[in-house]
């Protein structure tokens, strides 16, 4: 019998959830297997999914980043505006996702240079980008570029009959691939996850501690950014006042993939998993019809309570093994 | 004439106040608080304005005393939770559990108001019991364990209301956040209750000392013989309490339960009058009357923002820059840095020993992985 390794288990078990999930959706409603649904979920979830990319690395290193929600409404309003003001929109996109790289790296060296707790840190960062929202424009533009309207709905492939691979879905799926490559193959993922293992030993070991912790928060603000750039091609506008709470679901999807909130456990290929399960769940009770939405929130608890739980016990296994 | 003198009293009280605890370390706590509303004295008319009306004080300074009992409330619980080095970060939707059930009794089940606050607060206790069972019970880290709740609490709150907003005109809740008692808002008294229940719990009892050696060192208090469990229980669970006092006051200040808005965001005002009020986030030692001035102070804050008519979304951004000045003060580092380039100032500006800085662990956090 193969031995598995335990850091493999939550990943395993997180699968596991999401193909349950996906059978049993399939076998309750006909039109629930079909590639059709496969592929919104993929494109409802894009900016969910690209802002849990980044905040995977920083729960990874052992951080947590909770301005994920105000960057994106930041992003998509400035976005928005910018085009309003007649920008070309890959300017300002350029634009959009450099202001989120700074304002990570900021956050990234208060958290370093003045060891403050990266709880209050992002948690600043996310009343500071909210307000600022609100700064650029106080209400909801819509984005009438001929990009967003002609452009964008050409930019897309079909995968299977009737279902049709948008370009929201594609940023993600290459979000996903970026990431995992960024994580597993480069000399700077294998710091993210020493410094989330123990980051006393990564600093004797001489690994460039501080560093690395701004370039994973700038990742992050990146990664945040690129969401909102996702969200305004999905919401076709831009809204300072929304997306507020999209920390928790990229906080939920990153630990329902099987990444360890202690951090130096986790895989990127399983927060887009764990993205899927909570689209999953969601359409689940769009099926179902007769579903009040707000029981979405209490499966997404419960399963974060089993999957945490579950992290405990392998933890708790992996230190007796030792 | 009347206005000034009695504005007068006030700073002389005040100045009376701030010199009287020169040495304490929520000195910096009031004086923040002294210099707001130092501003508001001139830069905001009308601020300072008392009246009497049927027996009541009205006026700026008794609305941020009612509308901060909330927060000062949930500082309340939260302070404790914090000084075992944990968070909770689950009050907000406990509020508005506690809301939802209290009205939810009330109107559609005709229950009287004593039964549905009772009923309210002891699931509130239970939810905070809940917190506690996962934090000491099954170990798991404080910040995903509250999560946990922070998701699913509001879901469940919708349930209970059935996703509507529920209106209720019953005097006994009505009173709760909107009378008077002394002519002062009833609330206040339910903040100083609360208090002094606290105060005497944790000063008057070994508790106190307890939680700081919990906070300090977790397996430290356990070989010395403290129940660390028990203790880090207790106080989740007192947080839950509290977070359901402030969710009856917050829906009886607006006379209905809405599940999707009382309490949002209120858990980030309550770690910020937390840690205002002069208590690490790392545990250890904590400061009571400190988290309830902390609360005093943003409540200040955001009533002089809605005075000086900055948009409520835009107060966000000035908020944000007080918690990082906040967190840069408290910071080992900075500090440090500061006292080279100040060096001989900062004997005059800071009254705590130096020798007390240096007790704190620097290289431990309550965020780094288990060695």
């Amino acid at each position: 019998m193969i031995r598995l390794n335990p850091k493999y288990i939550p990943l395993l078990a997180t699968a596991v959830v999401l193909v349950a999930v996906f059978t049993t959706g399939s076998l309750l409603y006909p039109n629930f297997g079909t590639p059709r649904v496969f592929v919104n979920l993929l494109n409802d979830n894009a900016f969910v999914g690209v802002a849990a990319i980044g905040e995977s690395f920083v729960i990874l290193s052992g951080g947590i980043d909770l301005s994920v929600g105000s960057m994106v409404a930041f992003v998509g309003i400035l976005i928005a505006r910018l085009l309003q003001a007649g920008c070309d929109p890959f300017l300002a996109m350029g634009i959009a996702l450099c202001a989120g790289t700074f304002a990570g790296a900021i956050m990234g060296c208060l958290i370093h240079f003045f060891e403050m707790p990266p709880f209050l840190v992002t948690l600043a960062g996310l009343f500071c980008l909210r307000g600022l929202g609100f700064v650029i424009y106080p209400e909801s533009i819509g984005i009438d570029h001929p990009f967003y309207g002609e452009v964008l709905p050409q930019l897309s492939i079909l995968v299977a009959p009737k279902a049709v691979l948008p370009f929201t879905a594609m940023c993600f799926l290459a979000s996903v691939l970026i990431g995992t490559f960024i994580a597993s193959f480069t000399r700077f993922g294998r710091n993210v996850y020493a410094i989330g293992s123990n980051e006393n030993s990564a600093r004797l070991m001489g690994l460039p501690i501080g560093q690395t912790k701004i370039i994973t928060y700038a990742l992050a603000g990146f990664f945040s950014a690129f969401g909102g750039v996702v969200a305004t091609f999905y919401m076709q506008s831009g809204n300072p006042a929304s997306f507020g709470g999209l920390e928790l679901d990229a906080i939920a999807s990153v630990v329902i993939g099987g990444t360890l909130l202690t951090g130096g456990v986790g895989f990127i290929p399983g927060t887009l998993m764990g993205v899927l399960i909570l689209g999953l769940i969601q359409t689940l009770i769009s099926f179902n019809g007769t579903l009040n939405s707000w029981w979405t929130k209490i499966v997404i608890g419960v399963l974060l309570l089993i999957f945490i739980v579950l992290q405990k016990l392998i933890s708790r296994r992996a230190v007796t093994q030792l | 004439m009347i206005d000034w003198l009695s504005d007068l009293a006030f700073w002389i009280v005040f100045a009376g106040i701030l010199f009287a605890l020169r040495r304490q370390r929520i000195f910096w706590t009031v004086g923040a608080l002294a210099l707001l509303l130092f501003f508001n004295q001139f830069f905001t008319p009308g601020f300072f304005h008392l009246q009497v009306l049927d027996g009541h004080l009205y006026g700026s300074r008794i609305d941020v005393l009612n509308q901060g009992a909330k927060v000062m409330l949930l500082s309340l619980g939260m302070v404790l939770v914090i000084a075992t080095g944990g968070v909770d970060l689950s009050v907000g939707a406990v509020m508005a559990i506690a809301a939802a059930v209290s009205s939810r009794l009330l109107v559609t089940q005709h229950q009287p108001p004593g039964v549905a606050i009772a009923v309210a607060l002891a699931i509130s206790v239970l939810a905070g019991a809940w917190n506690g069972l996962l934090v000491a019970g099954f170990g798991i880290q404080p910040i995903v364990a509250t999560l946990v709740l922070m998701v699913a609490g509001r879901g469940i709150a919708q349930l209970i209301t059935e996703g509507q907003i529920i209106n209720f005109l019953d005097p006994t809740m009505v009173y709760l956040g909107n009378g008077h008692l002394f002519g002062l808002p009833f609330t206040l008294t339910l903040v100083v209750v609360m208090l002094l229940l606290a105060h005497f719990l944790v000063r008057r009892t070994a508790l106190g000392l307890f939680i700081e050696s919990v906070g300090d060192n977790d397996e430290a208090s356990r070989y010395s013989g403290i129940n660390a469990k028990q203790v880090k229980f207790l106080v989740y669970t007192f947080s839950g309490l509290c977070a359901g006092l402030a969710g009856l006051v917050a829906c009886s200040n607006i006379k209905s339960a809405d599940a999707n808005n009382i309490g949002l965001y209120l858990e980030l005002d309550a770690i910020l009058a937390v840690v205002v009020g002069g208590t690490s986030l790392q545990g250890g030692r904590f400061y009571l009357v400190g988290a309830v001035i902390g609360g005093l102070f943003i409540q200040t804050l955001t009533t002089t923002f809605y005075a000086k008519n900055v948009s409520s979304d835009i107060a966000p951004v000035p908020k944000a820059l007080v918690i990082i000045a906040v967190c840069l003060l408290q910071s080992e580092v900075f500090r440090t840095r500061a006292t080279r380039i100040l060096g001989p100032l900062q004997k005059l500006l800071n009254p705590i020993s130096p020798s007390l800085h240096r007790q704190q662990p620097t290289i431990a956090r309550h965020d780094s992985p288990e060695p």
